[in-house]
């Protein structure tokens, strides 16, 4: 009986040796050269393989870094600028520095603002819905509110507001990986400017159509009245396409368009609450 | 709202089919050889079922509502089709917490486990079934005596497991047919054995009417019983004193049940004709190694669980017949 | 044994109430709104300028391409304004928007019912005609027939289908044209078959149509190379490559044109159109079109000048019934569902459906039983529950390598689910995907 357990562990020791032996030629044969600060820069980003960068994957981003040997056309939106100085240091390099950034849903058209005029029965996704027909409500270029967007944000930072029926971006966990620009059918998505305490001031609409048309469809259209455009002092607003479009890295902050709009289709979020008498605007402009 | 006009993209009409209606038929396909059942064992019969498709149902809606916490489908019916299944496939004397461990595992392990309908890969009621073959052999192979048979005893052995143990001890095929039921006694089903398997022309009544409902398509079970018969016979005619005629096997154990029932199971068999038939060769081929050079006296359960293994193989290797031809 | 296609297929209820009606020709409107891109291909280019008065058959938007076509006015009045206007898909497109006046037509067009047979004109002069009425095919997929009649380099036709098949459940315009006008469109598929350059033609029809069967056939005696094929009723046998698989045999391969066999097919409207465009000199402006539905007062077939509002044809047949759930433009199957009434009736319109409240919603999303009725139903021998699959998990390789590109869209595998899955939904949205990915591999 002894014997046969000393049989065993012989012959099972002599396979597992002999595949060892085996294994490391193997390796050594088939060895590719890697260059090993490409797991460096690949450790230093953040894991998520989103493809904000425009890059498959945190791994391919690591590979252009360290093969461009130039930093300036490569950013990763969601490591942001500590992990871009990161990766420089590891290379040796410059990294360029930008203002952070935050997906921010260019559409108000909620239940209440936008009616419902027929009954859509089917996939329920936006990118079906798209492809079927204009949408549930007059506005053909409002939000379809089947939430493709949530399902592809890797981070859990958007969620449909079953109220509204509208997609809520949860700025804490956005990363402006950009995959929800990606995504909506629509284009309703824009990576803007990310300020402190959730500040944002744009225009909560996409309706191309004449003021009238969008109007019907919705109460809070941009209409293209331009008062706005007026009222800007920076040329942050430009008009085009009966629509208004506030550029975030223009925008002073000033708050003098949001009050001028006469369909409320301008949004101010993070801003204290107005005072009846309005003071100059306190300085939120940040510079990074 | 409900007076907005509706969108949808094509097409706008739709069959009268449903899930329901498609499982509803094979409840009603497994009615006469249940009935047979009851006329056989006697209440006991009925009283296996019911605990079955209780328990079934059951462990169906707790396990979803409370731990997949998703909404229960239990009015799709495929979990009265699996308790009925798990019924068909237990001796009529099972106790009752038996039949209850043997639906649990067959819903929440067979099938919940997967997902739930529709990508189990096995067949959930043999899952339950060969779980309780192993863990309670005994009370698994216990099958009472059918109702009028003359014999006197509580249990009878199947005819399989006759047949099996007078090979076991030697005996020649010659010495032990006299102690084996007749044919017709098999076709009707007055011979020992689980409460839905005895009787093939039940099952046959029933899949005949399964197959005119379009619930199943022929290949299937023509393939399982076709490959049994065809093994049967090339051993039989080797050596027809060690190896019984086709006919009695395809007549006996589960064969009947399991190619018309079990194999067909949409859900973990393959899409296409073609891929059914190679589906059902294996069963038929598994079964009758097993029958023939195994330790137990049937393996059609074992051979279709296998079987199911491969179905999603068998889904990647054979392709409908494409228009336009291959690329 | 009647012919049919041999993969798939089914018998949706056929509900063709509107069979028995005769054609009959629709009110003018006082206004149509005729876009420019009511065909494949590019869109046209409108020719016409706000405040000009236009006759009945005047160009009015000239073809911008080679896959093109023109479109001329279906009434005669003034153009009030180039506009964009919402499509029976919701999106606007540009349209010429024309207030009626009167019905004054062109002096050139022979507006008698006579019967011309003879023709003195060549083939590439056919060819050059239709492309100049503005001919598209009729059945539906709107694809311009003078494109269909000049074969590639190297290849050559040598049937030519005539489709009066009319699958589509409720859909009985073809089969009233057939009847009514079957001398017509017998010449105007001799006219095609001179165009094409072959000496056989073979018109397909439904046995589900047995007086058109019978008329045709008595009448194509008299004409030279043509024969009606009666077929066993299946859906989707209006299906190009379908119908080419039944009447000939033929089976189209993967991803090639119909002409990779040799055959050409073109639909009995669009036959009709060649008649009138060559031997009447008449451009397309006009169809027949079917209004039906169970709800539907007088269901009926109506012969509608192009760009008249839906909501003006529904008002002819008795109006909206107010158990309506749904608004199909086309038949059942592969029709779209509208929002809007006020969308125009284009050179593809070939039915206006409307469908109960009760039928309109579809039942509710169940898992997939592997059951595979959605396999013996495809026309294509697809799977169409691994596409569906692989088209919602975005595994475009896979759903290319499966034949997701194939797929007709013809309805057969969501109409047989049990389980009412949304099979076509997703397989389109696929399709669209994989095309895309197909056309950025060859740029």
């Amino acid at each position: 009986m002894n014997m046969t357990i000393i049989y065993t562990v012989i012959t099972l020791g002599a396979i597992g040796s002999s595949a060892a032996v085996i294994l490391y030629f193997v390796a050594q044969k088939f060895k590719v050269y890697e260059d090993p600060r490409i797991d460096d820069v690949e450790g230093s980003l953040p894991g998520a393989n989103c493809g904000g960068c425009g890059y498959a994957g945190c791994r391919a981003f690591a590979e252009a870094c360290v093969k461009e040997g130039d930093l300036s056309d490569l950013y990763c939106p969601v490591g942001g600028n500590d992990c871009m100085s990161g990766v420089a240091k590891i290379l040796g390099l410059e990294a360029v520095k930008k203002d952070p950034r935050v997906a921010v849903l260019r559409c108000n058209g909620t239940c209440e603002f936008r009616p419902r005029v027929n009954a859509y029965d089917g996939a329920a996704t936006c990118a079906i819905i798209h492809a079927t027909y204009s949408g549930e409500t007059g506005c053909q270029y409002g939000c379809l509110g089947c939430g493709d967007c949530c399902a592809v944000c890797e981070f859990d930072a958007l969620h449909m507001d079953p109220v509204t029926g509208l997609p809520v971006v949860d700025e804490d966990k956005c990363t402006a990986c950009g995959a929800c620009v990606r995504e909506c059918p629509k284009n309703l998505f824009e990576l803007r400017k990310k300020l402190p305490k959730h500040r944002k001031i744009y225009v909560a609409c996409r309706n191309e159509d004449k003021g009238p048309v969008n109007k019907k469809a919705c109460e809070v259209a941009c209409i293209g009245c331009s008062k706005c455009f007026k009222v800007c002092e920076y040329d942050a607003i430009t008009m085009g396409n009966n629509l208004a479009f506030i550029d975030s890295d223009k925008c002073k902050f000033c708050r003098k368009c949001v009050p001028v709009c006469p369909t409320n289709a301008i949004i101010e979020t993070g801003f204290p609450p107005r005072r009846v008498k309005e003071e100059p605007a306190e300085s939120t402009q940040v510079t990074s | 709202m409900s007076n907005l006009i509706t969108v949808s993209p094509s097409p706008h009409v739709h069959t009268d089919e449903s899930v329901q209606k498609i499982m509803y038929r094979v409840v009603v396909a497994m009615i006469p050889a249940l009935v047979w059942s009851v006329v056989v064992f006697g209440f006991d019969a009925l009283r296996v079922t019911m605990i079955a498709i209780a328990a079934s149902v059951g462990f169906e809606y707790l396990v979803q509502r409370y731990i997949m916490k998703v909404k229960p489908s239990v009015t799709d019916g495929s979990a009265l089709i699996t308790g009925m299944l798990l019924a068909f496939n237990v001796p009529a004397n099972l106790p009752w917490w038996i039949i209850i461990i043997g639906a649990f595992v067959s819903i929440g392990i067979g099938k919940l486990s997967f997902g739930g309908l529709g990508t189990n890969i096995f067949n959930p009621a043999l899952v339950g079934r060969v779980f309780l073959l192993i863990s309670f052999p005994v009370q698994m192979t216990s099958y009472p005596a059918p109702a009028g048979s003359g014999v006197d005893a509580v249990t009878a052995p199947t005819p399989l497991g006759l047949l099996k143990e007078g090979l076991m001890n030697g005996q020649p095929i010659s010495e032990i047919a006299g102690n084996l039921p007749a044919a017709t006694d098999l076709l009707m089903g007055t011979t020992g054995g689980s409460l839905g398997e005895i009787s093939a022309l039940m099952l046959i009544i029933g899949g005949i009417y399964m197959l005119i409902r379009k619930v199943i398509t022929w290949h299937t079970p023509v393939a399982v019983l076709g490959s049994m018969f065809v093994v049967a016979a090339i051993f039989w005619m080797i050596d027809p004193e060690a190896y019984i005629g086709p006919a009695y096997h395809l007549l006996t154990g589960g064969a009947m049940l399991g190619a018309i029932f079990m194999a067909t199971d949409m859900v973990s068999s393959p899409m296409t004709g073609k891929g059914q038939l190679i589906y059902g060769v294996g069963i038929g081929a598994i079964t009758m190694s097993i029958r023939l050079f195994g330790a137990y006296p049937e393996g059609i359960s074992f051979a279709i669980l296998i079987m199911n293994a491969f179905t999603p193989l068998i889904n990647n290797a054979v392709k409908p017949k494409r228009f336009g031809g291959m690329k | 044994m009647l012919k049919t296609f041999k993969l798939g297929g089914i018998h949706p209820p056929e509900n063709k109430f509107s069979a028995g009606q005769a054609i009959q020709i629709a009110e003018l409107p006082k206004v149509v709104s005729i876009p420019v891109a009511q065909h494949i291909g590019t869109p046209s280019v409108p020719v016409v300028a706000k405040g000009d008065k236009v006759k009945v058959g005047q160009l009015i938007a000239k073809s911008g391409g080679f896959v093109s076509a023109n479109i001329h006015s279906s009434v005669s009045g003034t153009v009030a304004k180039l506009d964009l206007v919402p499509d029976s898909l919701g999106y606007p497109k540009q349209a010429i928007i024309i207030n009626v006046d009167g019905d004054e037509w062109l002096e050139t067009i022979d507006r008698s019912d006579a019967l011309v047979k003879e023709c003195d004109l060549d083939g590439p002069s056919i060819v050059q005609k239709v492309n100049e009425s503005g001919i598209v095919g009729m059945g539906g997929a709107t694809f311009p027939t003078h494109v269909k009649l000049v074969p590639p380099k190297g290849m050559k036709a040598e049937y030519l289908l005539i489709n009066g098949v009319e699958c589509e459940p409720y859909l009985t315009s073809d089969h009233r044209l057939m009847l009514e006008k079957s001398d017509e469109i017998l010449v105007g598929t001799c006219l095609l078959m001179k165009a094409l350059n072959v000496d056989k033609a073979i018109i397909g029809i439904e046995n589900n149509k047995p007086d058109a069967i019978r008329l045709m056939t008595e009448k194509a005696s008299k004409y030279k190379g043509i024969q009606v094929v009666p077929l066993k009723v299946k859906y989707p046998q209006g299906g190009e490559k379908q119908l080419i698989k039944a009447a000939t045999g033929r089976e189209v391969p993967s991803g090639a044109l119909p002409i990779a066999v040799g055959c050409v097919v073109s639909n009995v409207g669009s036959a009709f159109a060649v008649y009138e465009a060559i031997q009447k000199n008449k451009p397309l402006f006009e169809r027949v079109v079917t209004i039906t539905g169970k709800s539907v007062q007088n269901p009926a077939n109506l012969k509608v000048r192009i760009g008249t509002p839906v909501s003006e044809l529904i008002t002819a047949v008795g109006g909206l019934p107010e158990d309506t759930g749904k608004v199909i433009s086309g038949g059942p199957m592969m029709g779209k569902a509208l929002a809007n009434m006020e969308v125009p009736v284009t050179k593809g319109t070939s039915g206006i459906l409307m469908i109960p409240a009760k039928e309109a919603r579809r039942n509710e999303v169940q898992p997939c039983i592997r059951c595979s009725r959605c396999v013996s139903a495809c026309p294509m021998g697809l799977e169409p529950y691994l596409l569906m699959t692989v088209a919602e998990k975005n595994l475009l390789e896979r759903a290319e390598s499966e034949r997701i590109m194939d797929c007709i869209e013809c309805g057969s595998c969501s109409y047989t689910c049990p389980a009412s899955r949304p099979l076509l939904d997703y397989i389109r949205f696929g399709k669209s995907r994989v095309g895309a990915l197909i056309r950025a591999r060859k740029n």
